[in-house]
């Protein structure tokens, strides 16, 4: 019935045009389409579709960028209204994530945090060069289910095993999962460290954290 | 700025033309066919037997009357190449005698199928602006070799032919083809999609055919493409200056034959020029040297103002090798960074006998890199990169900038996958395969895309010309014509 308008979101987020994202929010909550359609019928149409090309490489890494970035505007214009509609999305899990300390590379992991919260996830993102003692308490602190640690250098991929110590010490294992990613990373050493799990790219880390939640 | 490479002083190109004018006087060319005699002749040039000593002011009436610029034009008639217009264009090696099996690595001998395969998957590529007659078919009569070769390319591809006539003959009855396609003998002078190469032979010699062909093909103004081929200290002096005179002597005796059969019409200064490998006789097409001769004599054309073309991008090796890409990939690169109007090699080995679809799709991933080299570096914002900062900030988040979204393709060459530069698992989880492997699964991929196939009217046309061209030599009246 609002098909029209959900073709629009979708092309918004398609075409990464934040503008016009925002402004497709905006119309709904004026004509009070109910905004969990809106996001689950145009928005989220509009990402998967992106994210489906982008596997197939016909599509960029800035087209994705562009896309979540688009989709992440658009939902935090509806986000007010969904709880006080008191439908808010179900929250598939809840992430915390950052480069490891040592390390300042975030592409990877910004783009794993955008398609993360773009697919259903709170996701609390510490930035770069975090510690492990902040990894914890941030866990800690928004009762996450999943950690994300990511490395995009060998010297500093060993501070992934550290962050799963520090979680293991701090007595949040194994009910706390954790995730790695980076171009040193791999399922191998995923395994060697103790974590529960590696993804290639961003694509393949929302699937790895539903199936974690067992939402998969 | 237009990234140039030059290997020639100005002063040095005075004196290789200069030198090249004596040649032409002393020991003069030997010219095999009459008409031209008496072309030569009734333009000043002393006649010594075979030999016609060429005076510099023949040359300079010559050299007047070419055109400095002009178009091969697709099957629709949209200009698709321009030769002197300073952009350079690929096309595939052309006349190879046998094709790389990918299958069982032998080179065997290439037949109509073949060569079909090849136009198609050169049709299908970006990085090559004509398709070429790239193999000999061994599975059709000799006699119409020539004439078939083209055919195929007509049938098989809408873009502008690198195409050749193995007799005097065939060069007429080719003609007929093209204008069939074009709509006419007056459409095809006027837009034509072809260019026919025509080979003086080593040393400052234009034999009875190439004579007949560049007199001909110039009073049907369709363009000509000189290949010279100086072979460095065997069929030219050892130093490569040399071969550079001898290329030059060579060709000015080519154009001034074309312009006094027809003056105006459209000549191309090209070659395949080669070094000679002193351990073994053969004569490398990609080694440097032999490039270092094709950048030489372009530069020497282009001070001339004259079109044109070098056989470059094309390897030695006998498989789909490591060889075979740093030959390719360095020649390519020196002919494109010369800004040669038509490189022609791609797909090619073995000292050009043998063509391979499969090299051709790698090629056109080094074409495309170096295409990329030839836009250089643009200013395509209004600062360099103080106003990226304004908008990023010192986070840093440029990929999620609009600017970088609008502008990567433009900056960025986007190779295929023919170029690997996923991770080991990404690689790994693909087959694993090698450049080869690759290209064999992206040959198969390109040629079962639909063929750019001509108007079923136009296509019957061309096949009753062939038809009745090949009759004689035992090609079947209506048996399956192979390769269309």
């Amino acid at each position: 019935m609002h098909e029209e308008l959900f073709e629009a979101m979708r092309q918004s987020v398609i075409d990464g045009d934040t503008a016009a994202a925002s402004s497709l929010a905006e119309q709904v909550l004026a004509t009070g389409v109910p905004p969990i359609d809106a996001i689950d019928l145009g928005f989220v149409p509009g990402l998967s579709h992106v994210g489906k090309l982008f596997g197939e490489g016909e599509l960029f890494l800035p087209d994705m960028m562009l896309a979540a970035r688009a989709m992440q505007k658009a939902l935090a214009i509806l986000e007010p209204e969904l709880k006080r509609l008191a439908t808010a999305r179900v929250v598939v899990g809840r992430v915390v994530m950052g480069t490891v300390k040592g390390d300042i590379h975030e592409i990877g992991k910004n783009l794993v945090g955008m398609m993360l919260a773009t697919s259903g996830f709170e996701v609390t993102d510490l930035g770069v060069d975090v510690a492990p003692e902040r990894f914890v308490e941030a866990a800690r602190e928004h009762n996450a289910d999943i950690v994300g640690v990511s490395a995009l250098l060998t010297t500093t991929m060993a501070g992934q095993r550290t962050v799963v110590e520090a979680l293991a010490a701090a007595g949040l294992r194994p009910q706390t999962r954790v995730i790695v990613g980076g171009a040193p990373a791999s399922a191998a050493w995923a395994a060697e460290i103790g974590a529960d799990g590696y993804s290639e790219d961003a694509i393949g880390a929302v699937a790895l954290a539903r199936q974690l939640m067992g939402a998969a | 700025m237009r990234p140039r490479f030059e290997l020639l002083e100005p002063a040095l190109i005075d004196r290789i033309v200069d030198e090249a004018l004596q040649l032409l006087m002393e020991p003069g060319i030997k010219v095999e066919e009459p008409e031209a005699v008496a072309l030569l002749r009734g333009a000043g040039a002393v006649i010594d037997g075979d030999r016609a000593r060429i005076p510099e002011a023949a040359v300079r009436r010559a050299l007047d009357t070419v055109p400095r610029q002009f178009s091969l034009y697709n099957r629709a008639g949209v200009e698709a190449v321009r030769y002197g217009s300073g952009n350079v264009h690929f096309d595939p090696g052309s006349s190879g005698v046998s094709v790389l099996d990918p299958e069982t690595l032998e080179a065997r001998h290439s037949q109509a199928a073949d060569l079909q395969r090849i136009v198609r998957v050169a049709d299908s590529l970006g990085s090559y602006d004509a398709v070429s007659t790239s193999v000999v078919c061994h599975d059709i009569p000799t006699e119409i070799g020539d004439l078939y070769r083209l055919f195929v390319c007509l049938m098989n591809s809408g873009k502008p032919i690198v195409t050749g006539a193995f007799s005097p003959r065939g060069s007429g009855i080719m003609l007929d083809l093209l204008a069939i396609d074009a709509g006419g003998h007056a459409a095809l002078a006027e837009k034509p999609r072809a260019v026919f190469d025509v080979c003086p032979s080593p040393p400052l010699t234009w034999s009875e055919f190439a004579c007949r062909n560049i007199i001909d093909l110039g009073r049907a103004h369709v363009p000509s493409e000189m290949v010279s081929m100086p072979l460095a200290g065997v069929a030219a002096p050892i130093t490569l200056v040399a071969c550079i005179v001898q290329h030059a002597a060579e060709c000015l005796a080519g154009i001034v034959l074309n312009q006094l059969a027809q003056p105006g019409a459209p000549i191309v200064w090209g070659g395949a020029p080669a070094i000679v490998d002193m351990r073994t006789g053969s004569t490398p097409m990609g080694a440097i040297e032999t490039a270092m001769i094709d950048a030489g004599y372009a530069a020497v054309g282009k001070s001339l103002g004259l079109p044109t073309h070098a056989y470059l991008g094309a390897t030695d090796s006998k498989v789909i090798d490591a060889q075979a890409g740093l030959e390719t990939g360095m020649t390519a690169l020196v002919g494109a960074l010369a800004g040669i109007d038509m490189i022609s090699g791609a797909g090619m080995l073995d000292f050009l006998l043998a063509q391979s679809p499969e090299k051709l799709v790698i090629d056109a991933e080094a074409i495309g890199m170096a295409q990329r080299l030839l836009r250089g570096i643009s200013t395509p914002q209004t600062t360099l990169a103080t106003g990226s900062f304004a908008a990023a900030g010192l986070e840093g988040r440029f990929l999620e900038l609009p600017e970088t979204r609008a502008l990567f393709k433009h900056e960025q060459f986007l190779p295929t996958k023919i170029i690997d530069r996923t991770s080991r698992r990404a690689w790994l989880d693909a087959g694993g395969l090698d450049a080869f492997g690759r290209a064999r699964v992206r040959v198969d991929e390109l040629v079962a895309r639909p063929v750019s196939a001509p108007d079923p009217e136009i296509a019957a046309a061309l096949a009753e010309c062939v038809r009745s061209a090949g009759a004689p030599f035992g090609l079947s009246a209506d048996g399956v014509l192979p390769g269309v």
